[in-house]
This record gives C-alpha cells, sequence and structure tokens, in this order.
C-alpha cells in the first residue's frame, strides 16, 4: 500500500473513533469545549508517535530474536504506562507551562485504547518503521480532527438549550456522533 | 447471603458499567452488530473480570500502595492474553470477529475500575461476585444493544456456537426487505446506543417525579392528621 493511501485510509476511511469505536470514552469525555479538545487531541498524537516507536524497537529487537512473542500485550502495555509516566514527570519539572495545558490529559492515554490498539497493529499488520511511523501519526491525527469537529458541534447545540431533558448529555452525543458517521461514509469511496 | 445477593445487584443492576456508569463503550459498540459476537464478548470480559478480580483481591495486602496500578495492569494483561490464547486455540472463528478488540479488554476501564475501588479492599468471595455482577451487567448491555442491532438491521436473529460453528437458531422476525441495514453498521450502534441512553433517562426521571408525588402526598396526609 502506497504512504499516501496508508494516510488517507487511516485518518478518513476507517476513522479511529468514528469506524472503528476506539478511544470512544475520552471523545465523549473530553469534547465539552474545543480548548480541552485540541490538548487532548496533541497529547494523544504525542504518546501514541513516540509509544508505537517504543513497542515497535521492543517487538523486533526482543520479543522476536527470543521467541516471546506471546509477551507483546503484557510488554506494550507496561511500556505505554511507563512512557506517560515518563513523559508528566519530564514535563513538570522541566517545562511547567507546557504540564499545565497538556499534563492533566496525560493519565487519561494510558487507558485510552487507540495508543494500545495502535502498537498491536503495527505488528499485526507486519508494517516497517516507515509505515509504523506514518500510520501511528495519521491515525491521532484522524483522532485529533473528529474531536475537534465533534467539541464544535457539542459546543454550539449546549449554547444552544433546546435539547430535551431526557437527551442531555451522552444520549445527544451519541446521536450527533451517529450523524456524524453517516457523513464519513462519503470518504469510504477514496480508498 | 443477603449481603452477597446486594453486591450483585449494586454491581449488575444499580451501578450498570454501560448505562449508568458508561464505562467501557469501545467494546460494547464495535462488538455488538451480531449477537453471537456480542455474547462471545461479554463471556471473555466475564472470565477476565472474575479472574483479576480474584486474583487482585487474594494479594491485596501484598501489593504495596505505591505500585498497585503497575501491579493491576500486569495483572489484567497476563489474564487478557491467557484467555485470548485459549480463545485462539478452541474458538478460532470468533477471535477473527472480535479483532483486536479481545486484546483491548486490557485498557477497558470498568476492569481496572473494578480492581481499583472493589477487589483491593474487600475479601476473595465479595470480589469474585463483584466480578460476576459487573461482567452481568456488561453481557446484558451488550447483548440488548446486540438484539435490537441484529433485528432491526437483518430482520432476522442468529446464534452460532463459537466452539463447534455449527448454528443454534436462526429466527426470521420479518421481511429482509424491510430491515434497515443502517442499524448493523457503525451508525446503527452510536444511534441505537443514545436512544437507549435517552429512555433510561427518560424512565428514571418519571420513576423520581412519582416517587417524589407519592412523598409530597404523604406529608400532606400527615399534617392534616
Amino acid at each position: 500500500m502506497g504512504i499516501v493511501t496508508l494516510i488517507i485510509s487511516a485518518m478518513l476511511v476507517s476513522n479511529v473513533v468514528l469506524v472503528r469505536f476506539l478511544g470512544t470514552c475520552p471523545f465523549l469525555g473530553v469534547s465539552k469545549k474545543i480548548s480541552n479538545a485540541i490538548g487532548l487531541g496533541l497529547a494523544t498524537i504525542f504518546v501514541v508517535f513516540f509509544s508505537s516507536l517504543l513497542s515497535y524497537g521492543l517487538y523486533h529487537l526482543v520479543l522476536k530474536p527470543l521467541g516471546l512473542e506471546f509477551l507483546s500485550l503484557v510488554s506494550f502495555i507496561l511500556i505505554i504506562a511507563s512512557f506517560v509516566q515518563f513523559v508528566e514527570m519530564f514535563l513538570k519539572k522541566y517545562i511547567p507551562s507546557l504540564y499545565r495545558s497538556l499534563g492533566i490529559y496525560l493519565p487519561l492515554i494510558t487507558t485510552n485504547c487507540i495508543v494500545l490498539a495502535i502498537a498491536l497493529e503495527n505488528i499485526g499488520n507486519n508494517y516497517s518503521l516507515v509505515e509504523t511511523i506514518v500510520y501511528s501519526l495519521s491515525v491521532s491525527a484522524g483522532f485529533l480532527l473528529v474531536l475537534i469537529l465533534f467539541s464544535v458541534i457539542r459546543e454550539r447545540i449546549d449554547s444552544l438549550n433546546r435539547v430535551p431533558q431526557a437527551f442531555k448529555g451522552v444520549a445527544i452525543a451519541l446521536i450527533i456522533t451517529a450523524l456524524m458517521t453517516m457523513a464519513f461514509f462519503g470518504f469510504q469511496g477514496l480508498v | 447471603m443477603k449481603q452477597k445477593i446486594n453486591i450483585f445487584i449494586s454491581s449488575a443492576f444499580s451501578n450498570n458499567s454501560t448505562f449508568v456508569l458508561l464505562l467501557g463503550l469501545c467494546s460494547i459498540l464495535a462488538t455488538s452488530s451480531s449477537l453471537s459476537s456480542a455474547v462471545g464478548m461479554g463471556l471473555a470480559v466475564m472470565i477476565v473480570l472474575m479472574m483479576t478480580n480474584l486474583i487482585i483481591s487474594l494479594l491485596r495486602k501484598i501489593i504495596p500502595a505505591e505500585i498497585r496500578i503497575p501491579v493491576y495492569i500486569i495483572i489484567i494483561a497476563s489474564t487478557v492474553t491467557v484467555v485470548d490464547m485459549l480463545m485462539k486455540a478452541f474458538t478460532p472463528e470468533l477471535t477473527i470477529t472480535l479483532g483486536v478488540y479481545l486484546q483491548l479488554i486490557v485498557v477497558n476501564c470498568i476492569i481496572m475500575a473494578r480492581a481499583e475501588v472493589f477487589a483491593s479492599k474487600n475479601k476473595p468471595l465479595d470480589s469474585l461476585i463483584d466480578g460476576f455482577g459487573t461482567a452481568f451487567g456488561y453481557l446484558i448491555s451488550i447483548i440488548v444493544l446486540s438484539l435490537l442491532r441484529e433485528i432491526i438491521g437483518t430482520g432476522s436473529l442468529t446464534f452460532v456456537n463459537p466452539f463447534t460453528n455449527a448454528t443454534v437458531f436462526s429466527w426470521t422476525i420479518f421481511d429482509a426487505r424491510y430491515a434497515i441495514s443502517l442499524m448493523v453498521s457503525n451508525t446503527g450502534a452510536f444511534l441505537i446506543l443514545g436512544l437507549l441512553l435517552a429512555a433510561i433517562n427518560a424512565l428514571s426521571m418519571l420513576i423520581s417525579s412519582h416517587k417524589k408525588r407519592r412523598k409530597e402526598a404523604l406529608i400532606a396526609k400527615g399534617g392534616q392528621g
């Protein structure tokens, strides 16, 4: 598969949230304000990129030569959790301004299924190093894109204040998401 | 005994992970397109949750408080690996259908939440019951969602035994020409879950307003007497 096709398919055609249901929890939880959405989206891109690089290295340099492929799930989740912890401590100590704007989203990312799913898929799909980098960047960019779009719609809906009582909160958010998935069907012919 | 039943009811219904706490929606949405995959996913979560709750509860006095989260993660990930390997061996077709979502049970918030909130503080048997109850609530929610999606989306209901791949039953509810195939796709997943949540909200609002009215009536009666 060409690199361009990979980018388009990972970002739009099989979008993480709308088509593959990954990262639904932060998608619904941190989308009430556009500033929060951008913060979480950028933090996700950062963590996904580095943790998929780390797990790619671990798999091809350690697990595969030793024949320990079955340990990939355990070791990937540990790598992700400790990497997030490390980034949090590093930012707190050396770049406090960035920590204040991004830091609160970092612990949320450990339990974000996108990170682990991409790490596992890079291995499952037998991607090369370049493909791993491109794939992880474009999937998380797709997450950022959808998160921004969704938070803009949600801000507008909340400001209108015309949602029926029973639909307030997550119910209307899920229905908006359903409508967005229909819009994203339009990309299906691209690849 | 009554206390044990209370643990079960609280974890399965009044604190239902999907409809009340909104945890672990990814796997609910992704694997509810057919009844067979929903039941498979629900049972896998049940096994993992009961095992991890039991192990964490047995080790709760040994695990140091400072590093409990990484320890929980390792226990959960190892259990999921074991379940994944067993399912690959005995139910290969189901494993392909569930795909990456089976391994993603590791990052399912429900399991971590039960470990942190319940299993780390309670006796093994209670934790086992809590795990069973929470997973039962999960199973019920995923089955409800998959029933609605499969019936509206295809007009029929099929269940395949995951071990033998034989069809257990296949009922036609209505003619497939009138089925809304959108409901089997991802749009249907979000739409039906949203409508279900709204229905549950409306119902609980109705119940609470009814209770309020009865209470007011009682107070008015008491005032007269």
